[in-house]
């Protein structure tokens, strides 16, 4: 059996049946990140001073996978345009780009981005033991220049045992950069070059802490967040991915030989979740990694 | 019943139309040009002191919300559409009201203040 109006438009609603499909699901979509958006709202502005993070993710590689997405909207958008124009071979190269842009923001994220934040450390220290470490957090002069407290020390955990083993008493921390000059004013702001953790060691009584654990989705409301929406956000970039190189195989071939147009509508209704999926990161870069 | 599909293009209309898509191929790159642009200045905005968090995260979504209309007016091509995708839009932008002024409710509790 043929499916009906996968080319031509239906008279009632005067679109071709894929395309109506792809805006409803769409919409659905929009609902979807709509309501982890909302979670992200509601705990950021319950989130108390101090308790929301910044500067904690790779801002340039952050940027460079915008780039990225971006390229690939418009190559997509290409790849379109060239098989409603019948240039096939153009068609081929646009897609092959796209695919390529899509695998490699997936590989940033999962094979650099995501592994660095699993080996970085942090230490949220009891509102009681703040003053013992002053000498890392600077919380005098944050005040005096009416910024947000420092309440977590991180960096790079020496002592990974230390996480398991109740005997070992405290945690050693190789200091990320801001603690190691925490008055200088050039720190009081994240900076856009990622700089690695130092040599400069802290030792953090268990003691003194709140919660300690490596930067995980249950380190803070904060990585909760940001795991769960660029993880269903990379989702649906590898599902994007898939349609596109099964487009991209023989499969897209063959139907363009059978009817071009037929080919064309389907790479635009995938073209329409692809560039959906750029509209999220959109939002979801400056709300995580800048602000 | 539903019709069966057309499956064999009209010549005379393809051309038209290739003609016609030729056209907004360079709309395109610029498009795309823009939105690196707006890439760019998100960054460098968000190292802007513009005296609150508050205004930061204002500014930064402002440039997002033109950048995510660029890509759906032009990408998305939701400029020249027909009114059933306006339709469902509508209803889709009338639910994410709804759902963000919850958040509102939520936050500042107008019936207790």
């Amino acid at each position: 059996m043929e499916i009906p109006y996968t080319v031509t438009a239906r008279p009632d609603t005067g679109l071709w049946n894929a395309k109506v499909g792809i805006w409803l699901f769409l919409a659905s979509e929009v609902m979807l990140f709509g309501g982890l958006f909302s979670a992200y709202i509601f705990l950021r502005l319950d989130a108390e001073p101090g308790y929301w993070p910044h500067g904690l993710l790779n801002v340039p590689v952050g940027t460079g996978n915008t780039a990225i997405l971006i390229a690939s909207s418009v190559t997509v958008v290409l790849a379109w345009a060239a098989l409603k124009m019948r240039q096939f071979t153009r068609y081929k190269i646009y897609m092959g780009i796209t695919i390529l842009c899509g695998v490699a923001f997936l590989v940033v994220k999962l094979a650099y981005e995501w592994p660095q934040k699993f080996e970085h450390f942090g230490a949220y220290i009891k509102p009681s033991a703040l003053e013992k470490y002053e000498p890392y957090l600077g919380n005098k002069h944050l005040l005096s220049e009416g910024l947000p407290p420092r309440v977590e020390i991180t960096g790079h955990l020496h002592n990974h045992e230390a996480l398991h083993d109740a005997s070992i008493k405290d945690y050693e921390v190789g200091l990320d950069p801001i603690y190691t000059d925490p008055t200088n004013p050039k720190m009081d702001r994240p900076h856009f070059l990622y700089v690695p953790p130092t040599e400069k060691i802290a030792h953090i009584d268990k003691a003194d802490v709140d919660r300690a654990t490596m930067f995980l989705p249950t380190h803070n409301t904060y990585f909760a967040t940001y795991f769960t929406i660029t993880g269903l956000h990379g989702l649906h970039v590898l599902g994007g991915v898939i349609v596109f190189t099964y487009l991209w195989l023989p499969f897209g071939s063959r139907l363009y030989r059978q009817n071009p147009e037929h080919l064309a509508n389907r790479v635009e209704v995938a073209g329409l979740f692809w560039h959906f999926v750029d509209l999220v990161w959109i939002f979801v870069f400056p709300l995580f990694y800048l602000l | 019943m539903n019709n069966p599909p057309t499956t064999e293009p009209v010549d005379h209309e393809t051309e038209h139309y290739a003609h016609d898509v030729s056209k907004h191929v360079r709309g395109y790159l610029i498009v795309g040009g823009t939105l690196l642009f707006f890439t760019a200045l998100t960054v460098f905005l968000s190292y802007v002191n513009f005296g609150t968090q508050k205004a930061n995260v204002a500014v930064a979504m402002v440039v997002a919300t033109i950048k995510a209309g660029l890509v759906a007016y032009i990408f998305m091509h939701l400029s020249a559409e027909k009114k059933l995708i306006y339709r469902i839009l509508i209803f889709t932008a009338i639910f994410v009201f709804g759902l963000f002024w919850l958040i509102y409710l939520a936050w500042y509790d107008p019936v207790v203040h």
